[in-house]
Order: C-alpha cells, then sequence, then structure tokens
C-alpha cells in the first residue's frame, strides 16, 4: 500500500478498497482505476464526491486532477453535492413507463413530501428519476441501497419505504 | 424448447454454481480445446458454421471477427465482454450474469486462446450491483478450479480474467466509448477506423463481443456448430434472447430459435394488458424502428425478416404497446432518453437531440404547428449518419419510422 500522503482525505477503508482494483490493471494504467475509485470515495463518503476527496484521488494516482473531475462529471452516477442517507432511484424509461412508472414517482413523492430530485427534510431520502435499469421485464422498477424492487404497486412501494430506517 | 443455451442453468437447481455448471459439461470445450491444442482456425471455422452473430445488437458474424485478430502479432492482446447492458428495453444480459456467470468466463477464455490474447476484462454497468457480486463470485471459482488464471491446467496458456464497471452511461455501449471507459476516459465513441481489432484497449488488439456471445460460444463448441445453428425456426441461426415487456400479461426473457413467429413470442408473455390489441411494438430496443400492428401478422423475429419489415433484430428488447398508447408521449420519451444519454462529442446529435426534445413536448401541449412536425423529420434525417456512433441512427429511426407510421396521431396534437 502507498504511504498516505500529506493533505490526503482518503480513508484507510478507502485506500485498502481502491488497492484491490490496482491489481486489475496494466501498472502504466492508472487512469482505468479513477471510475472505480470514485464510486469507492462516494460509497464511503455519505453518497456523495467533494473536491478534496477527488483532489485526493487524483494525488494518489499521480493523475492531473482534471481527469478525475471529467469523469467524475461526465458519468451520472456520482453524486456532487450531498444526498439523503437512501437514494431511490426509480426507472421512467419506456417499459416501466408503460407500466405506471409516472404514477409510482408521484406515489413515492406525496409518501415522503419530496419532490423528485431532492432530499427529505429529514436528510432520510433523496428521490431520483434514472433512465433504464436493465429490469424491463420486471417493470416498474426502483432501486434502493443497491436492490432492485420489480414489478412494483403501491402496497410493495409502501412496505419498501417503511423498512427504511 | 427454450432456454438451450445461455440460460441453459435457469431450470437447474443452484444455476449460478460452478458445481451445476460443471454437472451439464461446462468447461469441457476450454478443457478440450487445451488439453489438445485445437486449432484456433479451427474454433473460428466451428463459430462461423454455427452462424452466431453479435448478440448486443449489430449482428455482426462472430466468426469473422474473431478472426480479424492476428494470432502472431507478439503484442499484448485483450479481450472484453460487453455488459454494459442499457438499450431501454433489454434485460437479457442481466440475466445470464445472474444465473449463468460460467458461461461468459468460459467464452472469454475460449476467446483468449483463439486470439493469444492473455488479460480480459468483463465491463458491467456499475447499476448491476447483484449481477456484479455473483460474476466477482463465479471469477473467484474459476480461479481456484484452475479454469482461468496462469498457466490454466498445465496447458501453458494464461488468461487473467477481471469485473469491471461502468458510472451509468448509454453510450459506454458502443464498444469504443466502452474501450475509452476502461481506460478511464469519457465515454466517447471513437473513429473508426482503425478498428478495436488493430487498436483497441490502450492501443492493443481486442476482440469486444457482448455477453450473450461470449456465453453461447461454450455451448457450440460442446455440442457442435449444426446443433447449435438448427435450434433456429429457420434451422440455421440458432439461438436469441428475447425480452418481452411494455403492455404483456406475463412479461418473459425467454431464449427461442431465431425466426420464431412473433405471434409466439407474444403468447409465451401471456398476450396483451387487459385483453387489449396491440398497436405497435418496438421490436429490438428502443433504437429499433417501430412496427406497427399490421406489419406484425407473420413476422419472424430474425435478423432478414425484421430488416426486410424495415426494422432490426437488434437486442432482442421487445416492447409491445397497446392500442390505448399514445405514441406521442412514447416518442418523447425515447427522445428525452437519447438527449440525456448523448455524450455530446458531435454536434448533430447533442443539439438535435434537445431540439427534437422540444419540438415534442411542444407538440404533447398542444402549441404546436404542422410545419414542427415535419422538422422532426428533417433533423432527424440530419443526424442520421452523421455522427461517429450509432447513437445519432438510434435516435433518428424512432423519430422517423413513429411519424411515418402514426402521423395522425402527431397532426391530431396541433393546435388548430
Amino acid at each position: 500500500m502507498k504511504q498516505i500522503i500529506s493533505n490526503c482525505y482518503l480513508t484507510r477503508k478507502m485506500i485498502a478498497e481502491i488497492s484491490l482494483w490496482e491489481k486489475k490493471y496494466p501498472r502504466n494504467q492508472k487512469a482505468s482505476i479513477v471510475i472505480p475509485g470514485l464510486h469507492i470515495i462516494q460509497q464511503n463518503n455519505n453518497g456523495y464526491l467533494t473536491m478534496e476527496l477527488m483532489k485526493s484521488l487524483a494525488n494518489y494516482l499521480g493523475l492531473p486532477f482534471t481527469i478525475v473531475y471529467e469523469l467524475a462529471t461526465f458519468y451520472s452516477m456520482y453524486n456532487l453535492e450531498p444526498v439523503g442517507k437512501n437514494i431511490i432511484n426509480i426507472c421512467t424509461n419506456i417499459s416501466c413507463l408503460l407500466n405506471g412508472a409516472d404514477d409510482i414517482v408521484k406515489f413515492v413523492e406525496k409518501k415522503l413530501s419530496t419532490p423528485v430530485g431532492e432530499t427529505s427534510k429529514d436528510g432520510k431520502f433523496t428521490i431520483k428519476t434514472v433512465e433504464c435499469q436493465g429490469a424491463c421485464c420486471g417493470a416498474p422498477m426502483l432501486e434502493l441501497n443497491r436492490v432492485f424492487y420489480e414489478k412494483l404497486d403501491f402496497d410493495k412501494v409502501e412496505k419498501i419505504l417503511d423498512g427504511i430506517k | 424448447m427454450t432456454n438451450k443455451v445461455c440460460l441453459r442453468t435457469l431450470s437447474l437447481s443452484k444455476p449460478r454454481s460452478l458445481d451445476t455448471y460443471l454437472s451439464i459439461g461446462g468447461y469441457s470445450s476450454l478443457i478440450n480445446i487445451l488439453s489438445n491444442r485445437i486449432p484456433p482456425s479451427e474454433i473460428i471455422q466451428q463459430i462461423k458454421n454455427s452462424g452466431l452473430r453479435g448478440r448486443g445488437g449489430a449482428g455482426f458474424p462472430t466468426g469473422t471477427k474473431w478472426g480479424f485478430i492476428s494470432r502472431d502479432f507478439c503484442t499484448q492482446k485483450y479481450v472484453v465482454c460487453n455488459s454494459d447492458e442499457g438499450e431501454p428495453g433489454t434485460c437479457k444480459d442481466r440475466e445470464i450474469l445472474r444465473n449463468n456467470p460460467h458461461q461468459i468466463i468460459e467464452g472469454m477464455a475460449i476467446a483468449g486462446y483463439v486470439m493469444s490474447a492473455t488479460i480480459g476484462y468483463n465491463y458491467v454497468r456499475a447499476e448491476y450491483y447483484e449481477p456484479i457480486d455473483i460474476f466477482e463470485a463465479a471469477l473467484l471459482e474459476a480461479q481456484e478450479a484452475g479454469f482461468i488464471g496462469k498457466n490454466i491446467r498445465n496447458s501453458g496458456i494464461d488468461f487473467e480474467l477481471y469485473c469491471s464497471i461502468g458510472a451509468g452511461s448509454y453510450v459506454c455501449g458502443e464498444e469504443t466509448a466502452l474501450l475509452n471507459s476502461l481506460e478511464g476516459k469519457k465515454g466517447f465513441p471513437r473513429l473508426k477506423p482503425p478498428f478495436p481489432a488493430t487498436n483497441g484497449l490502450y492501443g492493443c488488439p481486442t476482440n469486444v463481443n457482448n455477453t450473450e456471445t461470449y456465453a453461447s460460444v461454450p455451448v457450440i463448441l460442446q455440442y457442435g456448430s449444426d446443433w447449435f445453428s438448427k435450434l433456429g425456426y429457420d434451422k440455421k441461426s440458432g439461438t436469441k434472447i428475447f425480452c418481452i415487456s411494455g403492455h404483456v400479461n406475463k412479461p418473459i426473457i425467454v431464449e427461442v430459435g431465431l425466426g420464431i413467429p412473433f405471434q409466439n413470442l407474444l403468447a409465451m408473455a401471456g398476450g396483451v394488458k387487459e385483453g387489449f390489441n396491440v398497436k405497435a411494438v418496438i421490436p429490438g430496443g428502443s433504437s429499433s424502428k417501430i412496427l406497427s400492428s399490421s406489419d406484425l401478422k407473420d413476422l419472424k423475429m430474425n435478423y432478414e425478416d425484421l430488416s426486410l419489415a424495415g426494422s432490426m433484430l437488434g437486442s432482442g428488447g421487445v416492447v409491445v404497446l397497446s392500442e390505448r398508447t399514445c405514441m406521442v408521449k412514447i416518442l418523447t420519451r425515447i427522445v428525452s432518453f437519447y438527449h440525456e444519454e448523448s455524450c455530446g462529442q458531435c454536434t448533430p446529435c447533442r443539439e438535435g437531440t434537445g431540439w427534437m426534445l422540444k419540438i415534442l413536448n411542444k407538440i404533447l401541449e398542444n402549441k404546436a404547428k404542422k410545419s414542427d412536425v415535419d422538422n422532426l423529420v428533417r433533423i432527424a434525417c440530419n443526424i442520421e449518419g452523421n455522427t461517429i456512433c450509432a447513437l445519432g441512427e438510434a435516435v433518428a429511426w424512432p423519430v422517423q419510422s413513429y411519424i411515418e407510421k402514426f402521423k395522425n396521431e402527431f397532426y391530431a396534437k396541433i393546435k388548430s
């Protein structure tokens, strides 16, 4: 493991997880580690990335900061602002739309008194709509804490949301 | 006769485990190849004879593609699997990853041997949390059992295989964008030529295939190309996984012979919801041209017939729309998807998708003029063929075909 450089905001846990990815790519291709690295950092930092953490990753990998920032802004799964403790990703693409995704979105918005794209006042939930998640035969679907919930109806959604602490 | 190839473990208990896979002859193709040093040209010939074509959407003959990489070329080569499944209506690769991961591994290891590539990556979209965990676990199993890694079964052949992830970008499903993403760059598709076979990952010769394509290979070699090709309804093109979703009673992911009549597929999915009639069908993912009910009567689901019908087989994502569907709303949703996912590299796609979305929203709000509908088609035609990757066509084709087939619905929303 590399020595932790000064001004490095990466935690030991982050570095340990990132170093597993370093083994997958050629030694001179550090940029390949940025995408998984950002996922790891985000997951260990309450679901979002900060400038300090992105700079730290660039330093750790010996890459210009622009490479890291470019990827963090290009790919849609990275959050550059604080998010709720739980992010609800509701698919609204075609198969889900045909099976009532719009109503599921409205139901979640009402239930949590929070509009899509925003975080509930208690900081517990952020509601997002997302593009096709590849669960078209289980439409409508949502993803919450890395789990796909499929063939949704209002009862199911209610139970899922009530089950979150 | 369903689920005979990529989904053949589905009916077994513990479908994803190594033991189950071994019990049906899994890894026997790889071991046979390595222990008998079957010449790569022979394997390529078998793949060609099987009629296997790229299952990601483009349908390029797999055997021919494998032949593009020179085996003698003394440099690092790579095999890459495209599990960045994101075409709306498509959910088949997820099913293979979750239920038959070892067959993908075996297929990639065989490809590695054929092209003398010693490193492979399976690029899986990051939203596939469960499939990624399952694939990683299968990699460990395969490693421990000695089917991948250094000096596989004392053959002197090395093949290291890793799972890689994306971060939420549809365009990374395009093979050169995927390679850029693997290299740690934005998912910008590259100009071709040069093709990945000569300048792929890290500038090295690289073979990229879809998950379903790799997973078909071990079974073809196990039972023979003849057996595989005859699984097709036309007795020559093998099997394909279809995902039938939308307005159907029982959405289903099923692997059947290519050339299956559309009506059979629809019956497998339990028919149209609530007893309505079919209004239209998206036959191969949201980018394929739409078919109206009159196109469906004797339609056979294979590459040739769908092309004759004016659309394409694509990824096998079949979305059924009932007679109560508003086509303007559906097209607006599809264009909004491509607008969101356009990487922004080519002006016609970056700007065109936005213009079309604005116009479609205007039509939906009954604020558009008749000339706006004509403009939509004009913009679509100016995108088609003028972009680096096929995302341009992927948005142009729906716009052109929805308006061609359902013009009255668009005109009905014009303000008088």
